[in-house]
């Protein structure tokens, strides 16, 4: 299996703030990778890292087999194999349902607004929003928002999504229609980073489980090892403490 | 005797106001307290009906003896307004002025200089909402490189913000074309026998003029859009893989205009106002020619009529801008479903 990701000591700093303190990390092609950990610990900064959002301080992170350096031009490149999906969504409140997901094909892939609109369509069947397609994404409930948020990233083909703690702006009962979209991908072997604070999906769905403290990886391995038998005792104080708060 | 008559008919109007006007208040605090001591009292229900109702009334009270005193002064100060009409409203002068009196479509002068004040300010506009997006993306350039280009930017900005309107219309009509700079020459663009669009040198120097000063009105209306726009809209763009430019063009400007429309109707109603400011280079636009009017027949009602020209039309132009941006949220926001 073909690395997809690879990090080595990333180092980040905003300002006096150091958000990342050396982090290494590898995804195989599709590897589902969970990235757990309080907030502030740096799962976003690091998956914001891994396509080019955010300047790196030191360290290499290589994604397809390219460098991910700060380049216009190489890093315009590089996202189009590369799917994110926000917390906030991020959908385009000025454009249809069916124009945010058929922008970036048309613009970046040029693909013909018919050819794209095929690439759309079927995409939006499949999460049961067809009919929502000329709407305007304020008009939807969060969840289904979302879910065109991912179709968004997938009409793109992309060979890895990052998911940035998709499900935390989400009413309870929306949650898991989210969920169950990403379930469904990871079936599909597609290869994701996903940054989350819930522990079920995590321990069911993925291949690796990271937990992110203060910056570094202090402990990784498959989920039934780190849910069960945790090594570094901050993983078990915050699996309890996420544990009584009944989030697993 | 116009101004003994003025000062006469003022103190009527202000008799008849003294005495309504506390009269008005009294009314409305004595209802008011009837109200409120029927409440307190938790009397029954149609006591507390009679006292809201009387309130009503001393309302209502206040507002005819306000209205009786205001038309009392009027009706006292009639002659005074018959001045006033004829100085400012003369129906003759305002039709002759206009073209009126010789039927549709109207010939006057105030008319036809009226005519090249909107055929400025259309062209004007046009080339402001352009030139403006220019410079505030300049502005908006990132690294190391484009900083020449921003400071440019910020130069003019700074500059032609902070001019009066009317100096820079003064030196910029007057000395480009005594200047030898390119283009003002004979047979070139702003040379002195130019014309585009049917406008001739002149015109087009204040063209010029008005897009220099709302250009810089205008790119920073445009910026404070932009910034508005939130930064994860461009993540999201940059993230599907749309370069800077495409993000720019396809996310975030067609978010900040949207959002700037209503200062951006501001700055425009100001530019339709100021193209009368051109008339001080010769250019013989509606206020040149109402003033003209004005001169020769000792009557301002030319001036007034063109005023209401300048009303009239940001009226129209408002509420359909209004209407616009209404229906455009009506679309896209849930709230309004």
């Amino acid at each position: 299996m073909s690395a997809v990701v690879e990090v080595r000591g990333l180092v980040k700093r905003f300002g006096l703030t150091t958000v990342l303190e050396g982090v290494d990390l590898d995804v195989a092609e599709h590897d589902v990778v969970c990235l757990i950990g309080a907030s502030g610990s740096g799962k976003s900064t690091l998956l914001r890292c891994i396509n080019g959002l955010e300047p790196t301080n030191s360290g290499t992170v290589v994604v397809n087999g390219r460098q991910v350096i700060q380049d216009d031009i190489k890093l315009n490149r590089l996202r189009r194999d590369v799917g994110i999906v926000f917390q906030a969504y991020n959908l385009f409140p000025h454009m249809t349902v069916l124009d945010n997901v058929t922008l970036a094909p048309r613009k970046v892939l040029h693909l013909s607004a018919s050819d794209a609109d095929a690439r759309a369509r079927p995409l939006l069947e499949r999460i049961g929003l067809a009919d929502k397609a000329d709407e305007y994404p304020d008009r939807l409930s969060g969840g289904q928002q979302q879910r065109v948020a991912i179709v968004r990233a997938l009409a793109m083909q992309p060979k890895l999504m990052l998911f940035d703690e998709i499900t935390s702006a989400l009413d309870p009962e929306l949650v898991n229609e989210v969920l169950l979209m990403m379930r469904q991908l990871a079936e599909e072997g597609m290869t994701m980073i996903v940054a989350t604070h819930e522990m079920g999906f995590a321990r069911d769905v993925a291949s690796k489980v990271c937990f992110l403290h203060e910056g570094k990886v202090l402990e990784e391995g498959p989920p039934s090892k780190i849910f069960s038998s945790p090594q570094n005792e901050r993983t078990a104080e915050f699996l309890k403490r996420t544990l009584d708060a009944g989030r697993m | 005797m116009a101004a003994l008559r003025a000062s006469h008919t003022n103190n009527n109007f202000l008799v008849a106001f003294v005495v309504a006007f506390p009269l008005g208040v009294f009314a409305l605090w004595f209802g008011r307290r009837a109200e409120t001591r029927v409440v307190d009292r938790d009397g029954p229900e149609k006591d507390e009906q009679l006292a809201r109702a009387a309130r009503r009334v001393a309302v209502a009270g206040i507002t005819l003896g306000a209205m009786l005193a205001i038309g009392l002064g009027i009706w006292s100060a009639w002659t005074g307004l018959e001045d006033v009409q004829e100085i400012f409203f003369s129906p003759e002068h305002l039709g002759d002025s206009a073209g009126l009196v010789s039927g549709w479509p109207a010939s006057g002068p105030i008319f036809e200089g009226f005519l090249l004040n909107v055929k400025i300010f259309v062209v004007a506009e046009i080339l402001v909402l352009v030139w403006a997006l220019v410079v505030a993306l300049v502005r908006d350039m990132p690294g190391r490189a484009a900083a020449p280009l921003r400071w440019l930017a910020i130069a003019y900005v700074d500059i032609f913000r902070g001019l009066p309107a009317i100096i820079t219309i003064y030196l910029v009509m007057f000395g480009l074309p005594i200047t030898q700079l390119p283009g003002m020459k004979e047979g070139e663009f702003f040379g002195p026998d130019a014309s585009f669009l049917g406008f001739d040198q002149v015109e087009m120097l204040g063209i010029f003029a008005l897009v220099l000063i709302y250009g810089a009105y205008v790119a920073e209306v445009y910026r404070s859009g932009i910034e508005s726009v939130h930064w994860s809209q461009r993540a999201a763009a940059q993230g599907l893989g749309l370069s800077r430019g495409q993000s720019m063009r396809y996310v975030v400007v067609p978010q900040a205009v949207r959002r700037v429309i209503p200062p951006l109707m501001n700055d425009f109603i100001g530019l339709q106002k100021d193209t009368a400011l051109l008339n001080i280079a010769g250019v013989f636009e509606g206020f040149a020619a109402a003033s003209n009017y004005a001169n020769n027949n000792f009557n301002l009602s030319s001036v007034t009529g063109l005023g209401i020209c300048f009303i009239i039309i940001t009226i129209p132009m408002t509420r359909l801008t209004d209407y616009l941006v209404k229906r455009g949220r009506q679309r896209t926001q849930a709230a309004f479903a």
